[in-house]
């Protein structure tokens, strides 16, 4: 009986070796993949077409941010260098993102959330535009393509989300990897210049408890696994777009 | 009364061609230099910003697009109906027709952050997009009403002239469906998210486009010595209130609807009752002015054959459709996008807020440059082409009147 036992340990501790050594040999053959708390980005080798396999998307823990998603905010502001417009007035200066307070009317449950571009499946801003300059990548990240738009701002109109802004004036001191434009409109890119190099979006490491980053496709991701867990709303979920940032706490 | 044959001319060279001309010329001058200056510095110069995106010039460049397909319906009504008094102002309805649609496009164009990339716009193409079709669509409805002329003044084309009078005709009730659906198709806006935008644009159209022309018309005869008889302007005045009658029917249906669901209340109650300059502007602006009076003058018994009253109601019926574009563009804008139904919001980028616009200068220049090109094309078109009957008269326009 006991050596029974002792057997049984013995494969189970076997097999569990053997598992791990198998991991750690075929996976990095696979994919170079940076591991981080907040989520895992596979990079993209630039000369490799961004293909649907995957859907970049994040989880946002609403409980699990003290500040409301100021930190967020302001890591983005850092990276894109958005909102210190010389010339324009409050109303006029970009905003790729902003704390949101919200509080129920009935119940005066309070709580606040950054808001962003939303990432949506079924994006209106891309719908609309008539020369197809706001676009979805096929892997799930909505942006701009600065070159052919022009600053018509029917996206703007159409975002349900105050996602996207309109460049009022000349630029400048940007920043190489985010380049903006006078005329254009812009928005959150989920930081597709990072993505790409397999590193986190700035918010993302700006709020690595709260925020889960990763392939919404993957079911084995850990933002699956989270959202499967723990469950990810949508704002203004009943317009049916399937965004890819979804909120917990809200 | 013998009938007789209505005959074309060019309008006279005359001190008054050029002196309107001038004028025309300063207001375009403006419009460049507001363009230029907007170009030159950016947005920032105007009073739009990141919460109300379309402004004042969107208020004339959609006024001018809509008005010109309803400039058309003069001529449509001719050709395509058959009724024979319309037939000799279908010339310069369509002449009109393209003087407005490309005034209103130059101010669209010139408003755009980028409008050195129009020929981006032009050639590519993103057909899940209404505003791509419009632009198809708006450059369809130039060329069909050129051939539309063309058919009129050309004797050995004449036998096209029913067949381009209804593609014209067809092409323009889609061009404006097509307009209105810009605001139709917005999911996000509660104010605009509905298939009655379509059938609205087209009636205001009707209403705004008759209106222009009624003073086109009148101002073209009065400066140039012609005759201008009641048999014709009665005709287009009762036109008119039918017209002013289709608007308020379905801003009715439309304000109702969404008055009735709860979804959209909020925005209704604040256009209708708590708006403050657009509440004023709906009531007075388009209901009182815009459309009860105008319909007062025309019905009003003692104002019958009265040409003043007449120019009066269509030209308070333009007022009333621009402050209706101007409540619908901006007034639906300065409402707030609803994030959270059901909950307040805040935040330091004006949620939850009633978002301000006052309309700058250049604005206001640059939709009255858009103005003064229609009415130069207009003036030159009719001087150089036969584009007006040399009389339209009782006896020449409608010799069974009496």
């Amino acid at each position: 009986m006991n050596q029974n036992r002792v057997d049984e340990y013995r494969r189970n501790f076997m097999t569990a070796l053997g598992g791990v050594a198998a991991v750690a040999v075929v996976a990095p053959s696979f994919v170079l993949q940076t591991a981080h708390a907040a989520g895992e980005v596979t990079a993209k080798p630039a000369d490799q077409a961004v293909t649907d396999a995957k859907r970049w998307g994040m989880l946002i823990d609403v409980t699990k941010l003290t500040d409301g998603g100021a930190a967020m905010v302001a890591a983005c502001k850092k990276e894109h260098g958005w909102g210190d417009e010389a010339h324009s007035d409050a109303t006029q200066k970009a905003h790729w993102a902003r704390v949101v307070k919200v509080t129920d009317k009935l119940t005066q449950n309070s709580f606040s959330l950054p808001v962003m571009c939303q990432h949506c499946e079924n994006p209106p801003c891309v719908d609309v535009c008539p020369t197809g300059a706001s676009m979805k990548r096929a892997d799930g990240i909505v942006q701009v393509n600065k070159h052919t738009c022009i600053g018509c701002r029917y996206c703007m109109m159409a975002c349900p989300y105050k996602a996207r802004s309109f460049v009022h004036e000349h630029l400048v001191d940007q920043k190489a990897h985010s380049p903006r434009g006078i005329g254009t409109v812009e928005s959150c890119n989920m930081c597709v210049h990072r993505v790409d190099n397999g590193q986190l979006p700035a918010c993302v490491d700006a709020a690595p408890d709260a925020v889960t980053f990763g392939d919404l496709n993957d079911p084995n991701s850990t933002l699956s696994q989270t959202l499967k867990a723990i469950g990810g709303k949508q704002i203004r979920a009943d317009l049916g777009l399937n965004t890819g940032v979804r909120y917990h706490g809200i | 009364m013998a009938s007789q044959a209505i005959i074309f001319r060019e309008t006279n060279d005359g001190k008054g061609f050029y002196i309107l001309l001038a004028v025309l010329g300063a207001f375009l001058a403006l419009g460049a230099l507001a363009f230029f200056n907007a170009e030159h510095h950016g947005h920032h110069v105007t009073g739009m910003n990141n919460q109300i995106v379309w402004g004042l010039p969107h208020v004339f460049a959609i006024g001018l697009i809509v008005a010109a397909s309803g400039a058309l319906n003069v001529g449509s009504i001719g050709t395509v109906f058959g009724k024979k008094i319309y037939q000799p102002m279908g010339r310069l309805s369509a002449l009109l027709a393209i003087s407005l649609l490309i005034g209103g496009l130059i101010v669209l164009v010139l408003d755009l952050g980028r409008p050195d990339r129009l020929i981006v716009a032009m050639t590519t193409f993103n057909f899940k997009s209404i505003f791509a079709w419009n632009i198809i669509l708006y450059n369809g409805f130039l060329a069909l009403s050129a051939v539309y002329i063309w058919t009129m003044m050309d004797r050995q084309v004449k036998g096209y002239y029913k067949m381009a009078g209804i593609a014209a005709f067809t092409w323009r009730l889609v061009l404006t469906a097509g307009t209105g659906s810009i605001f139709g198709f917005l999911v996000a806006r509660d104010f605009y998210n509905s298939a009655v935008m379509a059938p609205l644009f087209i009636v205001m159209s009707f209403a705004m486009g008759l209106a222009v022309f009624i003073l086109v018309l009148h101002f073209a005869y009065a400066w140039t010595g012609r005759q201008l008889g009641n048999a014709v302007m009665n005709r287009l005045r009762y036109l008119l209130a039918v017209f002013i009658g289709g608007v308020l029917l379905l801003e009715g249906a439309r304000h109702f609807t969404g008055l009735y669901i709860a979804q959209k209340a909020g925005v209704e109650n604040f256009i209708l009752f708590d708006g403050g300059v657009y509440t004023q502007l709906f009531w007075v602006g388009q209901i009182l002015l815009g459309s009860l009076l105008p319909l007062s003058l025309i019905f009003c018994r003692r104002l019958a054959n009265n040409r003043v009253a007449l120019l009066l109601a269509a030209a308070f019926t333009i007022v009333g459709s621009f402050a209706q574009l101007y409540v619908i563009l901006i007034g639906g804008q300065a409402y707030p996008l609803v994030l959270f139904p059901g909950a307040e919001v805040s935040s330091d980028y004006f949620d939850g807020v009633i978002n301000s616009y006052v309309p700058s200068i250049w604005e206001l220049m640059l939709g009255l440059g858009g103005v003064a090109l229609t009415l130069v094309m207009v003036t030159v078109g009719v001087k150089v082409l036969r584009f007006l009957p040399d009389s339209l008269s009782d006896a020449v326009a409608d010799p069974h009147s009496k």
